[in-house]
C-alpha cells in the first residue's frame, strides 16, 4: 500500500503515542520529536533522546514503527539526533498542566531554576520539600508537601 | 599516531569510564542504605551508562572496522580497556562510593563543559547532552559529601578513610598522553592540566565546607592510559561480559 499521508497526518499519529512512563501526555508533547521529512515517498522522523540512559527510548522507537506502519507508511526511517540536547523547555504550556493534573508538578524553565520553590500539584502549597532528586524514572525527582502530607513527583528541570 | 587512532582512543577511554562506573554503581541496586539512595546510585549508573553507549558507538563509527557499542563492551579484555583506576575501585562503604562519585562528576561536569565546544560536532553533541545529567550528579554526591564530612563522629571518620583510599587514583583523571596532545592540537579535546586548577579549587571548597582535611602530596597511581588496572577491573569484566561471551546470540 502507497502512502498519502501528507506531514500533518503523521504528525497527528505520533501526537496518538503517549509516553510510555507518563501516558497522560503524548511523545510530541514531550518534545523528543524533532522533525517530519516526507519526501520520495519515504517518511523520515527524527527523534532526540531525554536522559542517555532513558530505557523508554527503545519503547518509543518501536512504537512510532507500529503507529506509522499501521497507518500504511511502508517506507519509514527513524533517526536519532542529539544536538541541540533535548530540554524540558520544549513540553509546551498545555501539556505541563496536563503533568499538573496527573500528579507529576511540572518542570520550571532552565536547569536548576528554583527546583527547590516547587508547588504542591495536589493543593498548590509550595511549602514543599526534595525528598530527592532521583525518582522512579530518570526524568523525575521526589518531592513531599508539607502542607497537604502527601509525597508527589517533581518533573524536573532539564 | 594520526588523528582517527587518537579519537578512537579517546573515545573508548571516556566511554570505559561510564562504562565501569555505571557498572559498579549497578552493584548498589537493592543494597543502598535507604530506598530513595538505592533509586538515585541507580539512576546515576543508566545515565552513566547511556553516556557510555554513545561514546562507544562513535568510537566503534570513528574506527571503522565494524565494531559496535556491544563489541566494544563485551569483547576487550582487561588491558584494551582504558578507564581510570578511580572508578573500578570496589564501592566500599557508601562514604567511599560518595566520595568516588564527587571527584568523577567533577571532573565529568568540567570535562563535558570543555568538551561541548570541540570542533567534533559528535563529540560536542555527546559532550553538551552529558552535561546536563553529571550536572544532577555533582550535586547529589557534594550534598552527600558535606552531610557525611560534617557530619556524626563515625561519617567523619569514614569520609576520612574513603580519602585515604581514593586520594591516590584522582591524578589519573588529568593524565595527558600522545592522545591528548593530538586531538588539543585539532581543535577536538580539551587541555586537562587546566581542568585540574579548576577541579582542585571546587574540591577545596567543598571540603572546607565538608570540614576534610586536603590530603598532603601523596603517591598518585597511573597506567590506565596504557591499559594497566588494579586486579578489580578484571572481576567486574567477568561479570558484565559473562553472557555475551558464553551465549553470543542471545537476544533480551
Amino acid at each position: 500500500m502507497v502512502s498519502v499521508l501528507n506531514k500533518e497526518n503523521v504528525w497527528e499519529l505520533l501526537e496518538s503515542i503517549p509516553d510510555p512512563e507518563i501516558p497522560v501526555i503524548s511523545i510530541v508533547d514531550l518534545g523528543i520529536i524533532r522533525s517530519v521529512d516526507i519526501s520520495d515517498q519515504k517518511t523520515l522522523v527524527t527523534i532526540t533522546p531525554t536522559y542517555s540512559g532513558c530505557p523508554a527510548m527503545f519503547e518509543i522507537e518501536s512504537q512510532i514503527k507500529e503507529v506509522l506502519s499501521n497507518a500504511g507508511i511502508g517506507n519509514l526511517e527513524l533517526k536519532t539526533v542529539l544536538a541541540p540536547a533535548w530540554t524540558t523547555d520544549w513540553i509546551n504550556a498545555e501539556a505541563k498542566k496536563k503533568l499538573e493534573e496527573y500528579g507529576i508538578a511540572p518542570p520550571k524553565p532552565g536547569i536548576f531554576s528554583e527546583d527547590t520553590l516547587v508547588a504542591c500539584p495536589f493543593c498548590k502549597s509550595e511549602n514543599t520539600s526534595v525528598t530527592s532528586v532521583f525518582g522512579s524514572t530518570p526524568c523525575k525527582a521526589l518531592f513531599y508537601c508539607n502542607s497537604c502530607e502527601q509525597p508527589f513527583e517533581h518533573f524536573k528541570c532539564h | 599516531m594520526n588523528k582517527q587512532e587518537a579519537l578512537f582512543d579517546y573515545l573508548v577511554r571516556l566511554g570505559d569510564t561510564s562504562l565501569i562506573a555505571g557498572q559498579r554503581l549497578s552493584e548498589w541496586c537493592g543494597h543502598g542504605p535507604i530506598l530513595e539512595e538505592d533509586i538515585a546510585l541507580t539512576n546515576i549508573s543508566l545515565d552513566l551508562i547511556g553516556q557510555a553507549r554513545q561514546f562507544l558507538t562513535y568510537a566503534g563509527e570513528v574506527e571503522g572496522r565494524g565494531r559496535d557499542e556491544d563489541a566494544l563492551a563485551y569483547h576487550r579484555d582487561v588491558w584494551e580497556f582504558k578507564n581510570v583506576k578511580l572508578i573500578e575501585q570496589p564501592n566500599g562503604d557508601f562514604a567511599q562510593t560518595i566520595l568516588k562519585q564527587y571527584f568523577l562528576s567533577t571532573f565529568n561536569c568540567l570535562l563535558y563543559g570543555a568538551l561541548s565546544h570541540s570542533k567534533d560536532e559528535t563529540l560536542a553533541a555527546i559532550a553538551a547532552k552529558s552535561l546536563k545529567e553529571v550536572l544532577y550528579h555533582k550535586r547529589h554526591s557534594a550534598e552527600w559529601l558535606k552531610r557525611l564530612g560534617d557530619g556524626t563522629a563515625e561519617s567523619k571518620q569514614r569520609m576520612e578513610f574513603a580519602l585515604e583510599e581514593l586520594w591516590t587514583y584522582t591524578g589519573e583523571l588529568f593524565e595527558m598522553t600522545e592522545v591528548d596532545k593530538v586531538l588539543v592540537e585539532e581543535g577536538i579535546a580539551c587541555d586537562l592540566n587546566e581542568l585540574y586548577m579548576r577541579w582542585l579549587n571546587e574540591v577545596e571548597e567543598i571540603f572546607e565546607e565538608a570540614t576534610l582535611d586536603m590530603p598532603k602530596d601523596v603517591f598518585m597511581a597511573s597506567g590506565s592510559r596504557k591499559g594497566l588496572h588494579t586486579e578489580h577491573l578484571g572481576f567486574i569484566l567477568a561479570e558484565m561480559q559473562f553472557l555475551p561471551r558464553a551465549y553470543p546470540d542471545a537476544k533480551w
